[in-house]
């Protein structure tokens, strides 16, 4: 059984005064998210990623198709009991502490009484805010806010945990913890579904990624899979200083260093490349390929095709 | 969405329900308290202090008032009459809040003094409600017309001509009011100073209520005229001939009448055996006073001014 | 009570509290005891009538304020904040949620009254030295007081549900204006006839009818209140609140929160 799966969910929106103007803020969308894998939903801001992950949370109503969390509908309270939320830049009560947060969050989860607190003091202390713990939260900073919010998505052990933007508004240590807990959870054995327009977070924590844009699927697949697509590049570095006609005239960036020169060329002019070093007598030190990155990828999928030029 | 619909269909009957038991609610409320809202005008001790509570709106809440006193006279009168104990009380406050506010003292008074069960019985508060009224307007000459009916209505003619008198000395005043002086002082309880007063309330006042009224008054008039009148000749005849006429016919024969008369409704003169004319219809003509049947009770309740 | 709601509802009542919301009792302590003293001073025989007038007016006028300015940012501060997100994503119902406002703003409103209420009592024993059968009136118009409470947070909920917080303020507070003039509109509707006859009417039985809540001057007049009005005053509250609470179910029920 699919984790999520989501069946054809689009969202068009009435703006304008008299709210006769349709925008389509999600097109059909179909995907399927597999138990236990960590799925990354990648675009930039505006492309859908919240739009979807609140008709996922039934804060927003779909205009058509429907969707389904643990096999079952997005209205079911057992559902809910079993997923967690974090969305984006959260504030929380001003006047609570952490832990009263997090009990009225248990509270409202189910979570039985008498494990309550223990639990909350779990989860305080995962997330490392275990010394914060009765401090109100409008003292919190913005990463001790994420933290906290978080906390609030997987008190309860949740199976699913929806996460927008989880790395939103930290700094590169609060990052790295974050990153940490994501995995945490797959080891667990959760699923975790997250959106973000940071790449390079999500190639290293994803098992799969979506990519979305102007409300439209533009992909979808391993990492891993998705870069081998792209051409990537090689680096050839050679002794001397001199850049053969073959390799100048192909475009490549050259960087000269001391005594050594460097270029990076598309994979498929490799042979060409080296061919031209020999003709000339420079001497080859090494031929590296350049590993495609799934930016490369992503901004190969973000190039708009003819039909997306939106009617104004 | 199942669930949805699951909320939206309970919720609905729910306030289709609530909402029609709290509109019957408070209905009964209404009938428990129909006097209530204006029952707190006899708690209002001080006016005065009411004015300055009401944070620069006392014109609104004098209009509130007013209109309480308006409601109040007329569910009381409807009924039947009462002591309309409430009457001064709210138009006491209505005035006070707003002076200017002349509808007050214009229907306010003739409320006040005339007599139950068309009014409070108070001729005094009456008076002191329109000179409340005159000293803060003093350029409306409309107010002495009325200061001066109120005395009129009572008999006071003396006192109804020096109101008269003392409007027509203001410079925009009616002319009309200089006539009814006069004519007050020597002719208070004539009939044709009483039609003079009533063509003069009809031809002063912009109110479709007042005017129709006085028109009533008018034709009343009229036909107690005319009654007196047909008498008058029914004995002539009964003098010439001996028995009393049959019909109008008998009276147009022998040359007192040109034709067979009507009121000012348009219907004909009864005319009874023994002599006595009738009105055919009575209850066409309210505030007549001649020429009904006896025992004639009039079908409503009548407002003598509005 | 479901515990969803209880929760909702203890959660209202702390917030507000810890916003500070119960400080209001100090300015009516000090309202009160500065009347209290100055009219005992002054006693000129009405020292009962001010004492329970102003005491009364100021309950009704400090709750009115209180339910309106919290009522109107119970939903659309959630919403801003986003922690109405986290709520509903978990197994709470929106119905619920409603009601869980309503009991938790209800409840500090009940209980802020309940000092005030202390706090009239010993004014009255300041300048009458003991307390008089008829005091009991007190009681009632309390009870009446806190049923317009009652009222004005459902209506302040329900324009929190839909709409801005500067609207909502001015529509409650609307509500609330023409609602304390209910018998005036419903006599005005009386006098008219014709389409205006029908739309007077049909407003005056939308309208909260508050006139019938307030019994201030009578009983500061020592003039007992009905027990029949109480009990159609307390149908009529429950009945018209419930009215307002499904409303706003249903409003929120369907509504995206973007």
């Amino acid at each position: 059984m699919h984790a999520i799966e989501i069946l054809g969910l689009e969202k068009t929106y009435n703006i304008g005064f008299w709210r006769k103007r349709p925008k389509r803020a999600l097109h059909p969308l179909n995907l399927a998210i597999e138990d236990g894998e960590i799925f990354g939903f990648l675009g930039p801001n505006g492309a859908g990623k919240t739009t979807t992950l609140k008709m996922l949370m039934g804060l927003v109503f779909p205009s058509a198709g429907s969707a389904r969390i643990l096999g079952m509908d997005l209205h079911d309270p057992r559902m809910k009991a079993q997923i967690g939320f974090l969305p984006e830049q959260p504030y929380f009560y001003d006047y609570l502490t952490a832990r009263e947060l997090l009990r009225y969050y248990g509270q409202l989860s189910g979570v039985d009484s008498r494990q309550l607190s223990s639990k909350v003091e779990e989860v305080l202390e995962k997330v490392g805010l275990r010394d914060s713990m009765n401090v109100q939260l409008r003292k919190f900073s913005k990463g001790m806010l994420q933290r906290a919010g978080i906390a609030q998505a997987i008190l309860h052990d949740p199976k699913v945990v929806f996460l927008d933007e989880p790395m939103s508004g930290l700094d590169p240590m609060g990052r790295r913890e974050v990153r940490t807990l994501i995995e945490e959870l797959k080891r667990d054995g959760k699923t975790v579904f997250f959106s973000t327009h940071i790449l390079s977070d999500a190639e290293a924590l994803c098992d799969r990624v979506a990519v979305i844009n102007l409300g439209q699927l533009r992909g979808v697949g391993a990492v891993a899979d998705l870069t081998s697509g792209v051409k990537g590049k090689v680096e050839i570095v050679w002794q001397g200083s001199a850049v053969p006609a073959a390799i100048k005239s192909s475009g490549a960036e050259t960087h000269i260093a001391g005594e050594t020169t460097r270029a990076v060329i598309p994979e498929q002019d490799q042979d060409a490349a080296i061919d031209a070093l020999r003709r000339e007598r420079l001497r080859l030190i090494s031929v590296t390929p350049v590993r495609a990155s799934l930016e490369d990828y992503f901004m190969a999928q973000l190039k708009p095709s003819a039909e997306e030029v939106v009617p104004r | 969405m199942i669930r949805k619909r699951n909320v939206a269909l309970p919720a609905a009957a729910i306030l289709v329900a609530s909402f029609a038991a709290s509109a019957l609610l408070l209905w009964r409320i209404d009938r428990l308290r129909s006097n209530a809202a204006v029952e707190d005008a006899l708690y209002v001790t001080s006016p005065k202090l009411l004015k300055r509570l009401s944070l620069g709106y006392e014109g609104l809440l004098a209009d509130i008032y007013w209109t309480r006193a308006v409601q109040y006279y007329g569910a009381m009168h409807h009924s039947g009459g009462g002591d309309y104990k409430l009457l001064w009380p709210l138009l006491n406050i209505a005035s006070q809040l707003d002076p200017h506010l002349t509808r007050v003292y214009e229907f306010g008074g003739p409320f006040l003094s005339t007599n139950p069960p068309n009014g409070a019985g108070l001729p005094q508060r009456g008076v002191e409600l329109v000179e409340f009224g005159i000293q803060e307007n003093p350029d409306n000459w409309h107010l002495y017309y009325d200061l001066g009916f109120i005395h009129y209505d009572l008999k006071d003619y003396n006192a109804a001509a020096e109101a008269f008198l003392r409007g027509s000395k203001l410079p925009n005043a009616n002319p009309v009011l200089r006539v009814l002086a006069a004519r007050m002082a020597e002719h208070g309880g004539d009939v044709e100073t009483a039609r003079m007063m009533w063509t003069a309330t009809f031809e002063t006042s912009s109110d479709k209520d007042v005017r129709q009224n006085a028109l009533d008054h008018l034709r009343a008039l009229k036909a107690d005229y005319d009654v007196t009148e047909l008498e008058r000749l029914v004995e002539v005849y009964k003098k010439n001939f001996k028995v009393f006429p049959t019909t109008f016919e008998d009276m147009v024969v022998a040359g007192l009448l040109k034709g067979i008369p009507a009121d000012p409704t348009g219907h004909a003169y009864k005319l009874e055996p023994g002599g006595k004319v009738l009105v055919s219809n009575p209850d066409d003509l309210p505030f007549v006073q001649k020429g009904v049947p006896p025992g004639y009770v009039p079908k409503h309740v009548v407002i003598d001014r509005p | 009570m479901n515990p969803r709601i209880w929760h909702i509802a203890t959660n209202t009542f702390r917030e507000a509290v810890r916003d500070r919301v119960l400080y209001n009792l100090i300015a009516f302590a000090l309202l009160m005891s500065g009347a209290a003293v100055l009219v005992g001073q002054i006693s000129i025989g009405i020292e009962r009538l001010v004492v329970i007038n102003l005491g009364l007016t100021a309950v009704s006028l400090f709750g009115i304020v209180i339910a309106i300015f919290i009522g109107i940012g119970l939903v659309s501060k959630e919403i801003e904040k986003r922690t109405l997100y986290t709520v509903l994503s978990r197994p709470v119902r929106r119905w619920e949620f409603v009601a869980g406002k309503f009991f938790g703003l209800s409840g500090t409103l009940i209980v802020n009254t309940f000092f005030m209420a202390i706090g009239v009592f010993v004014a009255l024993l300041y300048v009458s030295h003991s307390f008089k059968h008829a005091d009991a009136g007190i009681l009632v118009a309390l009870y009446f007081i806190i049923l317009q409470f009652l009222i004005i947070t459902a209506l302040a909920l329900l324009f929190s549900s839909f709409s801005s917080p500067l609207l909502s303020a001015i529509f409650a507070f609307a509500l609330f204006l023409i609602g304390t003039f209910a018998e005036d509109l419903r006599g005005f509707a009386r006098l008219t006839h014709g389409i205006a006859r029908w739309l007077a009417t049909g407003a005056a039985y939308l309208v909260p009818n508050f006139s019938a809540l307030n019994v201030i001057s009578q009983v500061a007049h020592d003039n007992p209140v009905s027990r029949q009005l109480i009990a159609y005053n307390t149908v009529y509250a429950l009945a018209y609140t419930v009215a307002v609470l499904s409303a706003t179910a249903m409003i929120f029920e369907r509504r995206n929160l973007k």
